[in-house]
């Protein structure tokens, strides 16, 4: 008896429903407008006149427009050379990250040997591990080399593998079914054919998030480039605009356009790419 | 015929045992062979860095002389005569117990109403995942604008209520919170992580919740957090790595003032090594800060097996 006064009356329900779509969505509105706000702001101020920039209250469109805010900042300091500065170093840095964790991540998702496991815990323990412990050291070793005040500290690196980048592949290649690669090696394929043949193509969007993941964190890497880029021909665009914010009277539309602008390439590749963003974040997240 | 197999078969076992001993090594050796870029690049760039920054920071070095060995001095000092060391370890500390909180939390608030099934949502989730990605330099620029004390968005809206706001970066009382306030804006990160968790629970568990009649807070508490726990234990264990290495906003909003009060542990180990040249020193306060994120990250492993849930979760 009780059982059936509690079954739910179907308008009651579905105006319950209503409601709660109708909440979540102003929730979600809100909390999505607080999110967009400093990047709508800066926009703004990036495009107003300098006597506007401080005007109070703040006035969100700014009247008149100023487009040369951006050609003023950004020949100010020379950015276009950071850029392809930070472009160079960034693309380098992709290449070798998919060649060497592909490579690394296939012998540990495929190849049996001894040793195996306990080096993939190896691997993994490195994720744990802060840059700014052996920050010191490397600095010492490529300083020695030689390589201070060049780009190979930030690049080389990168050809050794990523412990990060090996444990994403890793988890995708054993998703890829086996029978693949037998049918392959009974035809006589090589690891390199195989590995060229299946793996790679079955692969393209793990190696993707790899590559676009890695364009994200070397885009805006910070410490890497202050430790060993002093030239000012060499900086790049993270290094370019602290330079920016701290040797000039400030001047803030200035300094928002100049950000804007550093932020760009970021903003577009998140935005053809947001689907391989997100599933690795997953992917990466999943297996915690 | 029956002869011939008879007397063949050792010959075969034989042959067979020998091929799969050789593809057996083969494989071994194509396996060393394929992770060798990572076994070169951990000992060129990860254990070999880890033991010299051992014996570095038993000498002191300051790159132009030879190294001169000074025993436990560095430590020494460290512990007991600087006070910049137990300032930006309190720094970090307090930084720590501001914001793996709010990542936590406030992370999981916002995975929530990511889940949320409402038209548009790929939108939402566009949007709050999106300021994380441009974490760097630009990022706190931005956040240095909009916390300015009178031109700043933050305080202009503060005076909408009245609210004097306060001097935010430029005052030591509250340059911590203002960088604890920047880096909500990159919460999205952690929310897509919970996401992914909340995505992986299995309807039938709300659904049977539902029959038994358990309410939407109840199959919460019963459900979702219990299966969420390798969630919040990963993300648990991210955090508190990420607060131990938080670098670019207190270099750049503050460099580490005013009066110290933003003196992070990294950015005092990057002066030390790359504005005075105290190679030593550097490398005993990186020791130390590696040992207190071994014993931190030991500490909350050790303390998953208490509350993290492996029962039902897939795989």
């Amino acid at each position: 008896m009780t059982r059936a006064t509690q079954l739910p009356d179907e308008p009651n329900w579905k105006r319950r429903a209503r409601l709660q779509h109708w909440l979540a969505t102003a929730i979600l509105v809100i909390v999505a407008a607080i999110f967009l706000l400093p990047l709508i702001w800066m926009l703004s101020s990036s495009l107003k006149p300098e006597y506007q920039v401080f005007e109070m209250p703040p006035r969100l469109i700014p009247h008149p427009v100023r487009w040369q805010n951006y050609r003023e900042a950004l020949t100010y300091v020379p950015f276009g050379r950071y850029s392809f500065n930070t472009a160079f170093i960034t693309l380098m840095v992709i290449v070798g990250h998919v060649l060497s964790c592909t490579l690394v991540a296939y012998g540990f998702a495929r190849l049996r040997a001894p040793g195996r496991d306990t080096l993939f815990i190896l691997v993994l323990a490195t994720l744990m591990l802060p840059y700014p412990v052996t920050m010191a050291p490397l600095y010492v070793l490529f300083n020695r080399l030689g390589w201070v005040n060049t780009f190979l500290p930030l690049i080389v690196p990168a050809y050794f593998g990523s412990a990060f980048y090996i444990f994403l592949l890793r988890q995708f290649f054993l998703r890829i079914p086996n029978e693949l690669e037998d049918a392959a090696r009974i035809d006589g394929a090589n690891l390199a054919q195989i590995l060229y043949r299946i793996i790679l193509p079955l692969s393209m969007p793990a190696i993707a998030t790899v590559a676009i993941f890695t364009f994200q964190f070397t885009w805006n890497d910070f410490l890497t480039p202050l430790i060993y880029l002093h030239d000012q021909r060499l900086y790049t665009v993270a290094l370019g605009l602290n330079f920016f914010r701290s040797s000039f009277q400030v001047n803030w539309a200035y300094l928002m356009a100049a950000s804007l602008v550093t932020m760009l390439p970021v903003l577009v590749v998140f935005f053809l790419a947001q689907r391989l963003f997100i599933q690795g974040i997953s992917v990466s997240g999943i297996k915690g | 015929m029956f002869e011939f197999s008879a007397s063949a078969l050792p010959a075969v076992y034989l042959f067979v045992m020998a091929a799969s001993h050789s593809i057996k090594r083969r494989e071994t050796v194509a396996f060393y062979l394929c992770i060798s870029p990572w076994i070169i690049g951990f000992l060129l760039f990860v254990l070999g860095p880890m033991l010299a920054s051992l014996w570095m920071s038993f000498h002191r070095w300051d790159l132009l002389r030879d190294p001169r060995f000074i025993g436990l001095a560095n430590y020494q000092r460290l512990f007991r005569e600087d006070p910049l060391f137990w300032q930006s370890l309190r720094v970090t500390l307090t930084y720590t117990l501001l914001y793996v909180p709010t990542e936590l939390i406030g992370g999981l608030v916002l995975a929530l109403l990511m889940n949320q099934r409402v038209r548009g949502i790929s939108i939402f989730r566009t949007i709050f995942y999106l300021p994380s990605v441009l974490a760097g330099v630009a990022f706190v620029v931005v956040w240095m604008w909009l916390l300015h004390p009178e031109a700043g968005l933050v305080n202009a809206f503060l005076g909408l209520f009245g609210i004097p706001g306060p001097r935010w970066l430029t005052d030591p009382h509250t340059a911590l919170y203002a960088l604890w306030l920047m880096s909500i804006w990159g919460l999205g990160r952690t929310a897509i992580i919970y996401l992914a968790g909340l995505k992986d629970i299995p309807l039938a568990l709300y659904e049977a919740a539902a029959i038994d009649g358990a309410g939407q807070g109840r199959s919460f508490l019963s459900i979702t957090l219990p299966m969420l726990t390798p969630t919040i234990f990963f993300n648990l264990v991210l955090s508190i790595i990420s607060t131990f290495q938080t670098f670019t906003s207190a270099f750049v909003a503050t460099n580490g003032g005013p009066l110290d009060s933003t003196l992070f542990y990294v950015l005092y180990i990057y002066r030390n090594a790359f504005q005075t040249f105290q190679m030593g020193y550097a490398s005993a306060l990186a020791w130390v800060l590696f040992v207190i994120i071994l014993l931190l990250t030991l500490l909350v492993v050790r303390s998953a097996r208490s509350w993290v849930y492996y029962g039902g979760g897939s795989e």
